[in-house]
């Protein structure tokens, strides 16, 4: 494990004050953990802290102290947001809410014993443990890549440092330059995601460096609203992309971030930026915690409990439920069904029927916004879809801008509903 | 199904005077004169017809909702026209019948026409004065006086608060619970009937968007009503 020695230090002094206050507030409460401060994780915190009025002892465990919303993270990279317009803190949720949140590593969890070790040292036990890590990357998925390039040849698939260090070599990069993307092979957070990236970098190229090329080496066959992404480009990036789809050898990629170079389909050519999204995999916790099969932690879809341990519940893009998307959206959706359950389980609350939805909108380029979406059901099998929409190719003008801006008012919404 | 052929040419050659023809089918366009002295403190129609504190209502048929360009309309209008939202004989019915059912935040403050049958005169007559009807259903339902309210016995039900704020969750990743109103209207605090109607509206697709059509399409009517409880007084 690769956690930095430098968040250990630096948050332990936090820890030691931070860890008293569950012990000794839970004596007869119920005590919740959960593990990731994300888009499922402070969610299923909010929920349970409100909605149980005090009668839960919540315990959020996040590293970061600003958590970096990957949605609109590409709209950053266009210019469209700011960095600091897409950073939240913790603040509301521990003073508004009573939740204790621990800013450290949850490095193990034993399951016995039922607590979580931290990375500064203890551990903190709970009757409810809601894992919700997110996402790391497999190993080798991309031949000459691994995590110790990602200063050279950034994912960008976590926000933050990562991303703003791709807008800068965007911005570096010379007249007539090349940015070239490795996408990853399906099932990976937000499937729109990469192509929005790619609708973004154009926008930004096509103002300040018109002659540069994209190239787009990509495993599949199709992707998320393909449609509609390449109507877009074609429409307002003509010329500029040049998406490799797995038929013209997409998938048979390798890199070198020393020498900036990108081989597809045993062609190499020479590029000035390379976002490489490699394949990816439940949040590390998820698999030490032993309730991973393969990639994923599969989940129950009810109440988004682990198949391999009913006090364990799992969230968002670590977890696989069936239909549902990889998204902030879907993390926050089954956050409260989560929360639902977890509440009804262990204050004897009333627990209402699961309802899942989803939607994800994605900006093409100024005031054009496309989106698709879907509701899901919980049935013995998985998360099932029941009903869906997408926007159309060909939609007029006022639509895609009714669109881009609703996507600004979900995104106001969703992060009210996280963080408070 | 399509005005038939010869129709459509007595309207044209007739220019902008209602048809009497019409009546049988949609309504009576004679006595539709007279219900329309109900909307003419705020509406002009026929030859010279300029907005007043409303549009003018030539042409109306066929035309995007908030369609006019000069007319400053209301940003709930305006949405539903972006969203899709086109006047026809069944669209006018229901917006006429309950502005708000359509587009809440409208500006047009008219109590709305109960009556069916006055509803399709009007709109007989209105249409008279769309010198483009191609699109217009003959046979369509709702121009004909049927009556698309919500049913007395829904506006009745009453919601379970509790249970309206579980269903909440799933609205409040898009609707601000604070009531924010930038690019998603808000939803709180709203006279219970109104959220029903608006919510059926969506449910029966009389109101255009698919996020919620989708949403709306699967919320039985005690959840609709549990919601508007709870979107009432959310706190
Ligand atoms: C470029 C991009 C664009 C996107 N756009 C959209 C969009 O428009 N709409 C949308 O709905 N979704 C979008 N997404 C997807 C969305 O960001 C994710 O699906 C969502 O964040 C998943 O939520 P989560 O809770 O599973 O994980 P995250 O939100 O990633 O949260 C995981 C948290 O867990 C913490 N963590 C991990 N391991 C540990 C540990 N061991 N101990 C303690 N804490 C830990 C991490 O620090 C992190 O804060 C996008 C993603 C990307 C990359
Ligand atoms: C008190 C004034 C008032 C009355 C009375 C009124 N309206 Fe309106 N009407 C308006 C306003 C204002 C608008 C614009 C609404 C908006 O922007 O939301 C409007 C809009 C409309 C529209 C949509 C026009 C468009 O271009 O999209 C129609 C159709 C309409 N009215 C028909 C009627 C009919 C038929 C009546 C009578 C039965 C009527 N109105 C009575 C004020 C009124
Ligand atoms: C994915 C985002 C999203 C979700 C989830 C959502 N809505 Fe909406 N809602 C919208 C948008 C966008 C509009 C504007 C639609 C239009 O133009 O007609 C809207 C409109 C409405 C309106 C009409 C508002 C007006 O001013 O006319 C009501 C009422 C409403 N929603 C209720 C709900 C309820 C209740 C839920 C949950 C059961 C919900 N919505 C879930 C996005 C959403």
């Amino acid at each position: 494990m690769t956690f930095n020695r430098r968040t250990f230090l630096g948050t332990a002094g936090v820890l030691a004050t931070g860890l008293a206050a569950p012990m000794v507030l839970a004596q007869g409460k119920p005590r919740v953990v959960v593990v990731g401060g994300g888009a499922g994780g402070a969610t299923a915190a909010r929920y349970i802290a409100k909605d149980s009025k005090g009668e839960i002892d919540v315990t959020l465990i996040e590293p970061s102290r600003t958590y970096y919303t990957c949605f609109f993270s590409n709209l950053y990279l266009g210019g469209f947001q700011e960095l600091s317009d897409i950073a939240h803190s913790y603040g509301t949720l521990a003073a508004d809410y009573g939740i204790n949140v621990v800013h450290d590593w949850a490095v193990g969890v034993d399951r016995g014993a039922k607590t979580v070790s931290l990375a500064g040292g203890g551990s903190v036990p709970y009757d409810k443990l809601i894992l919700s890590p997110g996402i790391d990357f497999v190993d080798g998925a991309v031949d000459g890549w691994d995590i110790s390039a990602q200063n050279k040849m950034p994912h960008a698939y976590k926000a933050g440092s990562q991303t703003e260090l791709l807008k800068a070599q965007i911005s570096a990069m010379p007249e007539g330059g090349t940015f070239a993307m490795v996408a990853p092979p399906n099932p990976f957070r937000c499937p729109p995601g990469p192509y929005e990236r790619v609708s973004m970098v154009a926008h930004v190229l096509k103002v300040n460096n018109p002659t540069a090329k994209i190239i787009v080496a990509d495993p599949k066959p199709k992707f998320s609203k393909m449609s509609l992404f390449q109507e877009g480009w074609a429409n307002h990036y003509e010329g500029m992309v040049d998406w490799i789809g797995e038929d013209f050898g997409g998938g048979n990629v390798s890199v070198n971030p020393d020498a900036m170079t990108v081989t597809i389909d045993g062609e190499e050519t020479q590029v000035d930026v390379c976002n490489v999204i490699p394949a990816m995999k439940a949040g590390r916790i998820a698999e030490m915690a032993g309730v991973t099969e393969g990639n994923w932690a599969p989940v129950n879809a009810a109440d988004m409990s682990s198949k391999a341990d009913p006090d364990i519940y799992v969230l968002g893009d670590a977890s696989q439920q069936g239909d549902m998307p990889k998204s902030g959206f879907s993390a926050n959706s089954q956050a409260k069904v989560c929360a639902n359950a977890v509440r009804g389980a262990l204050t004897g609350s009333k627990v209402f029927p699961a309802k899942f939805s989803n939607t994800c909108w994605s900006l093409i380029d100024t005031d054009d916004g496309v989106k698709v979406g879907a509701t899901y059901e919980a049935t013995p099998e998985k998360i099932a879809k029941v009903d869906g929409f997408i926007s159309q190719t060909g939609e007029s003008a006022d639509l895609r801008k009714a669109t881009y801006e609703e996507s600004l008012g979900w995104y106001a919404g969703i992060t009210s509903d996280m963080f408070g | 199904m399509r005005w038939p052929k010869s129709l459509i040419c007595a309207v044209l050659a007739g220019g902008l005077t209602p048809v009497a023809s019409t009546a049988e089918e949609i309504g009576d366009a004679i006595a539709g004169k007279a219900v329309f002295t109900q909307c003419k403190g705020c509406h002009e129609v026929g030859e010279g017809a300029e907005n007043k504190s409303g549009p003018h209502l030539n042409g109306i048929f066929g035309r995007s909702a908030a369609g006019l360009e000069g007319f400053k309309y209301s940003k709930s209008l305006v949405r539903a026209g972006n969203s899709g939202l086109e006047w026809h004989a069944d669209t006018l019915s229901a917006y006429i019948e309950n502005p708000r059912a359509f587009a809440s935040g409208t500006r047009m403050s008219f109590r709305g026409l109960k009556d069916p049958e006055d509803r399709a005169n009007v709109i007989a007559y209105l249409r008279g004065f769309s010198d483009n009807p191609r699109d217009i259903p003959e046979a369509d339902p709702t121009a004909k006086a049927t009556d698309h309210s919500v049913d007395p016995n829904i506006l009745a039900i009453q919601g379970d608060p509790e249970y309206g704020a579980y269903l909440s969750s799933e609205c409040t990743t898009c609707h601000q619970i604070e009531g924010g109103d930038e690019g998603i209207p808000s939803i709180v605090y709203w006279p219970y009937e109104d959220f029903v109607v608006a919510m059926h509206a969506y449910k029966k697709k009389q109101r255009p968007h698919p996020v919620m059509q989708m949403v709306a399409g699967r919320l039985s009517n005690d959840e609709i009503a549990a919601l508007a409880a709870f979107f009432n007084k959310p706190n």
